[in-house]
C-alpha cells in the first residue's frame, strides 16, 4: 500500500523525497491516520512542499485509493499491519530479527534503503485494492480479488475531495506570474566584485568593538551583475495565442533590474536578416559584431512553422532561416529557446529542427528555472 | 500529549486542526501559508490560548537575520562597562541576550514560537536556521556554551508566499495552506470585527464580493481585509443595501490594479458584472 502511494504520487510528478517520506511513515506509526480522511491529510501536509502540489497529489492518491470502502475500525488495523509488514520486509533485507517495539530511528534508517528499492522494482500501476491478484493486501493472506469491507463510509470523502479538482488553479506547471518569474531571473545574477577596495566602516566598527577596543580595518569592494541579456521574440501570427504570456513573460523580464546591460527584439516565426523593435530595425550583421559570447540569448516563440520558411533560402538571401539561428547561437553559445505550445506538441519538424541548435524549454516557471540553470 | 481543537473566537477547519496536531506530535515546524487576511498568524494565538502555553512572536523583517533569533551579543554595551565602569565585563554571558528561538529552547515549559512572515527575510534565511530547527539546539562560541531545548517548542511558520522557500527547508516543515475563506466563514469573520453592522449589508456586500474574486482574467483578487476596510467606508457613507445590490459604490477600496478597473469598466458597459 505504501509502495503504491509512493509510485502514484511520483507518477503524478510530486518528487517525495526520503525525508518527508519518512515523516508521513512515522505520522502512521504514531497513529495519525485512522481512515482515509485522516491519511489523505497527513499525506498531504507531510509530503506537499507548496500549494501547487495538492493538484497533484489528490490526483496521486485518487489513483492509489479510488473504489476503496473500508470501515474505520478495520482501517486502522489494516494500516498497521502494512506498516509492520514494510517493517518486516524491510528488517529482513536487513536480515535481522523483527523486534515487537522498533525505535523509530532505527526503523526509518532501515526503511531508507528499503523505498530507494521498491519505487525501482515497482512498475505496474496497480491499485492498492484491485480486482487483479496484484494488490499488495494479497502478500498479507487476504482474499485475492481485492477487499471491500463495511458499505457506506465516511471514508469516501477523502476521495471526493480529491476527485474534485479544487486545488487546479494552484499548480505551477501551467501558470505564469510576474513575481514568480522576476525570482528565477534574479538567478541569472552574476555577482563579481568591481572597482576599488573601500573602507568598510560598519564592518571596521563591529570587528573594533568586539576586539575589545583595539582598531581593526575591514575593507570591501561594491559587486555588480555583470550579466547581458538579449530577448528574441517571434511575433508571427500564431504567437497571438499566447500575446498575454509573451507580454507578462516580457515584463517580468523588463522590469528585473541588475543586468549589466538588457535588450529585446522581435521576428516573425524565424529570424531573416534582422531583428526590430516597434520604431527600428538593426541588421543582425551588426548586432553579432557588438554581441559577444558572454551575451546570454533567450528566443521565445513557438518554433511552429511551414517546413519552407526554416529549411529553404529564400529569393534574396541564401541563407536560410536555421542559418541565421545557427549563426547567433554560434556567437552566443549560451542561448535558450522558450516554447509556450505544450511539449506534447513539440513533434513538429520546424520545432525538431530548432531544438537541434538551441535547447528547448516549455514557456512556465519550471521551464524557465530548467532554462536559466543553462544559462547560469 | 495536548491536542489543538479550536477556541471560541478561532474556529479552524478539520483539515488545520489535524495538520496543527500532527506538527505537535511529529515536533516538525508547520507552514502556514495563505492569501494575506486568512489568519494566519491568528493561528498562532489560537493555539497558545487552547493549548495554554506561552507564545513567542518574531516578526520577520527584510533585514532579519537568522542569527538575532538565537541570540545577540551585546559588544557595545561591554565596551562601553569596560571603558567607564559598570557591570561584570569578565563575564561575557551578561552581554549575551537571547532571541526568540534562543528563549523558546531555554525555557522551562514547552513554549509555541511563532516565525511569522518567513518569506520576508533574505532568501538564504531559512537556509541559516535548518540545523537549529532539526536539532533544536545551537552553540554559542563567545561563552562556549551550547543551547538545547529542554521541551522542543511547537514552531509556527507563516508565509504569504511571496518568495519561494528553499527545498531542504521545505522537506523538514509540515505544510498547510489556508484556503481562502468560504463566504459563510467570511461572514462570521465580518461579524467578529463588526459585531453591530447591518446583516442585511454584511449579507449583500459579501455576495457581491465574491461575484468580484470569480471575475475572470482579475490580477489582484481582493482579499479578505480589502472586504472590512470596504464595509468600514460603505458604513461610514451611509451605503444602504439596495445601493450597494445596484452600484457597488467605492470600488476603489477593492480593485487597485489599473488592468483591474479597466476590466471591469468594460464588463460593466457590457452589463457582464
Amino acid at each position: 500500500m505504501f509502495t503504491l502511494l509512493l509510485y502514484h504520487l511520483r507518477h503524478q510528478g510530486i518528487l517525495v523525497g526520503t525525508h518527508e517520506w519518512l515523516t508521513f511513515l512515522k505520522g502512521v506509526h504514531k497513529r495519525l491516520a485512522y481512515n482515509l480522511d485522516s491519511l489523505y491529510q497527513l499525506g498531504r501536509t507531510t509530503l506537499c512542499k507548496t500549494e501547487a502540489e495538492f493538484d497533484a497529489f489528490d490526483q496521486g492518491f485518487l489513483e492509489a485509493f479510488e473504489g476503496v470502502e473500508i470501515a474505520e475500525v478495520l482501517f486502522e488495523q489494516m494500516i498497521h499491519q502494512q506498516l509492520q509488514q514494510w517493517l518486516e520486509n524491510a528488517k529482513r533485507a536487513e536480515g535481522e530479527l523483527v523486534e515487537p517495539d522498533i525505535p523509530i530511528d532505527k526503523l526509518m534508517e532501515e526503511l531508507e534503503k528499503r523505498i530507494q528499492e521498491q519505487t525501482k522494482r515497482h512498475d505496474g500501476g496497480s491499485r492498492w485494492v484491485g480486482t487483479g491478484g496484484r494488490s499488495p493486501f494479497g502478500h498479507s493472506g487476504r482474499a485475492s480479488h481485492g477487499i471491500r469491507v463495511g458499505g457506506q463510509s465516511k471514508n469516501r470523502s477523502a476521495i471526493a475531495v480529491a476527485g474534485e479538482r479544487k486545488w487546479q488553479a494552484y499548480r505551477k506547471d501551467n501558470t505564469l506570474d510576474i513575481r514568480d518569474l522576476q525570482l528565477v531571473i534574479k538567478q541569472l545574477r552574476q555577482l563579481t566584485p568591481t572597482g576599488e577596495w573601500q573602507l568598510n566602516v560598519d564592518q571596521t566598527i563591529r570587528k573594533t568593538v568586539a576586539n575589545g577596543g583595539e582598531i581593526e580595518l575591514e575593507f570591501a569592494r561594491e559587486k555588480k551583475n555583470r550579466l547581458h541579456l538579449v530577448l528574441l521574440l517571434d511575433s508571427g501570427g500564431s504567437m497571438e495565442a499566447h500575446a498575454r504570456m509573451v507580454e507578462q513573460f516580457f515584463t517580468a523580464f523588463s522590469e528585473s533590474k541588475g543586468f549589466k546591460t538588457f535588450q529585446s527584439w522581435h521576428f516573425h516565426n524565424v529570424p531573416y536578416g534582422r531583428f526590430f523593435t516597434d520604431n527600428k530595425t538593426e541588421t543582425i550583421d551588426n548586432l553579432l559584431q557588438q554581441w559577444t559570447v558572454h551575451h546570454r540569448v533567450v528566443w521565445v516563440g513557438d518554433a511552429c512553422m511551414a517546413p519552407y520558411e526554416l529549411f529553404s533560402p529564400t529569393y534574396h538571401s541564401n541563407m536560410r532561416g536555421i542559418d541565421w539561428i545557427r549563426r547567433i547561437v554560434e556567437k552566443c553559445p549560451q542561448s535558450i529557446w522558450l516554447n509556450p505550445e505544450k511539449p506534447r506538441f513539440w513533434n513538429h519538424p520546424t520545432i525538431e529542427g530548432i531544438g537541434q541548435v538551441v535547447k528547448m524549454f516549455p514557456l512556465t516557471i519550471d521551464g524557465l528555472s530548467k532554462g536559466v540553470q543553462q544559462l547560469r | 500529549m495536548q491536542q489543538f481543537k479550536g477556541t471560541e473566537e478561532y474556529i479552524a477547519d478539520d483539515g488545520l486542526l489535524a495538520d496543527v496536531n500532527a506538527a505537535i506530535v511529529l515536533e516538525k515546524p508547520l507552514l502556514v501559508r495563505g492569501e494575506p487576511g486568512t489568519g494566519k498568524t491568528m493561528l498562532a494565538e489560537a493555539i497558545s490560548k487552547a493549548l495554554n502555553k506561552r507564545l513567542i512572536r518574531w516578526h520577520v523583517k527584510s533585514t532579519t537575520k537568522a542569527q538575532e533569533g538565537l541570540y545577540t551579543y551585546d559588544v557595545v554595551q561591554r565596551l562601553n562597562d569596560s571603558r567607564f565602569g559598570g557591570g561584570d565585563v569578565g563575564n561575557i554571558g551578561h552581554y549575551i541576550k537571547m532571541g526568540p528561538l534562543g528563549e523558546a529552547f531555554s525555557s522551562p515549559e514547552q513554549v509555541i514560537v511563532l516565525i511569522d512572515e518567513i518569506d520576508k527575510a533574505d532568501i538564504e534565511f531559512p537556509n541559516d536556521l535548518l540545523r537549529e530547527l532539526d536539532e533544536m539546539a545551537f552553540f554559542i562560541p563567545e561563552t562556549n556554551e551550547t543551547i538545547v531545548a529542554k521541551m522542543r517548542p511547537i514552531v509556527l511558520i507563516t508565509s504569504n508566499a511571496e518568495k519561494e522557500l528553499p527545498d531542504a527547508f521545505l522537506r523538514r516543515c509540515l505544510f498547510h495552506y489556508i484556503d481562502f475563506p468560504s463566504p459563510e466563514r467570511m461572514r462570521a469573520i465580518v461579524g467578529a470585527h463588526y459585531p453591530t453592522m447591518n446583516n442585511d449589508l454584511v449579507q449583500v456586500a459579501i455576495d457581491k464580493f465574491y461575484r468580484l474574486r470569480q471575475v475572470d482574467g482579475l490580477r489582484k483578487k481582493p482579499s479578505s481585509s480589502e472586504l472590512l476596510d470596504w464595509l468600514a467606508v460603505l458604513v461610514r457613507m451611509g451605503a444602504s443595501a439596495e445601493l450597494i445590490r445596484q452600484e457597488m459604490p467605492l470600488l476603489s477600496t477593492l480593485i487597485k490594479r489599473e488592468q483591474d478597473v479597466a476590466l471591469l469598466k468594460q464588463l460593466r458597459a457590457r452589463r457582464r458584472f
